[in-house]
């Protein structure tokens, strides 16, 4: 396919990994905050491939990791309910609740459907005049726009039985708590492609500025993420940093401003709780009040307690930085992507589930 | 969960009573639509990057090639890089 095969290139790769190992004089600890660029490292063997001084450090960008314990326990309780269509992209399904998962609802008779596109859970809500449909809005910065967009066709079509349960979470909040953390000592950072792609790239500047550490906006292909590390590595030589944009064929310096418009519309930034680590402040979207009929939390009553974590599961480390997913005593033997016990284990962008397949250190 | 990818608008019709731009988008031989809402200015024969149903980027050809020209451009594997055949080729 153009503009992505290209990127796959193998000799090409490997004149980048060449140049990389000519640049590197010292040691240093680079996060890619995106799941899928950890996934694109681990699949490809690009961190076996890598000059030893090179550390890759998986970041939190997995939001199917992040969503918290309790919504997805709403998102169950939802899904449970006699009137309710509950509809998700796929990856959410497995995701370990405090008791079950939404797979596992749907085996007891929820009706939980997968789709491709928020926009399609509209269409199923007009096709269901008597059922509530909720979308289990799930995602980043990059995903944002569709799931505002789904809303503002729910409005447009007048629908008084779509809603969505919003579990949002923004980048550059992440990446200022992982800087923040003492136990973690990032260098560089390869921010998230995509997530730029509707935000642009005016956040990162002021980071840069503070943590003095390059970030440099990254693609998703082999030969996009060894450019991306080439440009953190060149800078860190050079002992500059500044905001570089490796991704331009798709990353404008503003990034998407209708899109932007779209997300601003529906949604409003609130503190937010990240699965395994902390209440980070201004993180995520909330359905503003306007939109209150289209928003899940307040159109039902959804009593349940909030369920405490899995103590087995480091993921909060993981997702930090602070540890590899191998370094976890149930990596492999309790957890497993047929059986996780966290969430980095079901996503295929999860830190914990990419090592399990690619990587060849847990036992089939 | 963030995977977006690039695909080529084939044809563009407005439905929901008229409102929005939906484009029916190739992927390498697999036909999807995709809303046009976020991308005003796209038409027919643009690459464009599309998320959950959501075209969200037009592909830049100019900025496409500079993955392929960069390890040149900073001058010391000049020789060893024959840029033409990294280049995208003109059609998929
Ligand atoms: S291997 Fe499993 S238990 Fe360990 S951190 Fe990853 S998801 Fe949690």
């Amino acid at each position: 396919m153009k503009y992505m095969n290209e990127y796959r290139d193998p000799e090409l790769a490997k004149q980048y990994l060449a140049e990389i190992k000519k640049t590197v004089t010292q040691n240093w600890s680079i996060m890619e905050v995106c799941g899928g660029q950890t996934h694109s490292l681990v699949k490809n063997g690009i961190i076996e491939m890598l000059p030893k001084k090179v550390t890759m450090i998986h970041g939190p960008g997995c939001p199917v990791c992040v969503t918290p314990l309790h919504l997805i326990d709403k998102a169950i309780y939802l899904a449970l309910q006699k009137e309710v269509i509950l509809c998700s992209f796929g990856d959410m399904l497995r995701v370990p609740g405090s008791e079950k998962n939404l797979l596992e609802a749907k085996a007891e008779g929820g009706d939980v459907r997968i789709l491709y596109s928020p926009l399609e859970a509209v269409i199923i809500a007009e096709n269901n005049p008597d059922k509530e449909v909720v979308f289990f809005a799930v995602g980043f910065e990059t995903t944002a726009p569709a799931n505002a967009l789904s809303v503002i066709h729910a409005k447009r079509k007048g629908l008084k039985n779509y809603s969505i349960l919003a579990s949002h979470v923004l980048v550059p909040p992440a990446i200022k708590c992982v800087m923040e953390d003492p136990e973690s000592h990032i260098d560089g950072f390869l921010a998230a492609g995509h997530v730029c792609t509707i935000m642009g790239n005016y956040e990162y500047y002021p980071l840069v500025e503070k943590y003095k550490t390059p970030i440099v906006v990254t693609g998703f292909e082999p030969l996009d993420v060894l450019q991306g590390i080439l440009m953190v590595v060149r800078q860190l030589e050079q002992k500059k940093a500044k905001v570089e944009n490796q991704y331009a064929r798709i990353v404008r310096e503003e990034g998407n401003v209708e899109a932007q418009k779209i997300i601003y519309e529906v949604f409003e930034i609130v503190d937010r709780l990240w699965r395994g680590m902390e209440v980070i402040p201004m993180s995520g979207y909330q359905v503003k009040e306007k939109y209150a009929d289209f928003d899940a939390t307040k159109k039902f009553q959804i009593d349940i307690e909030e369920a405490e974590e899995n103590k087995d599961c480091i993921a909060g480390e993981i997702m930090k930085g602070i540890k590899k997913p191998f370094e976890c005593p149930e990596f492999g033997k309790q957890c497993k992507p047929t059986n996780p016990l966290g969430a980095p284990m079901v996503s295929t962008e999860g830190a914990c589930a990419a090592y399990f397949h690619y990587s060849g250190l847990a036992e089939y | 969960m963030c995977l977006a990818i690039p695909g080529k608008i084939k044809s563009i019709e407005l439905q929901y009573d008229g409102q929005v731009r939906m484009a029916k988008i190739n992927f390498g031989g697999i036909t999807k639509e995709a809303s046009l809402e976020m991308l005003p200015a796209a038409n027919i024969g643009d690459y464009v990057l599309v998320h959950v149903g959501v075209a969200i980027s037009m592909v830049d050809e100019e900025e496409a090639q500079k993955t392929f020209k960069y390890l040149k451009e900073i001058g010391e594997l000049g020789d060893l890089v024959d840029v033409d055949d990294y280049l995208p080729k003109k059609e998929d």
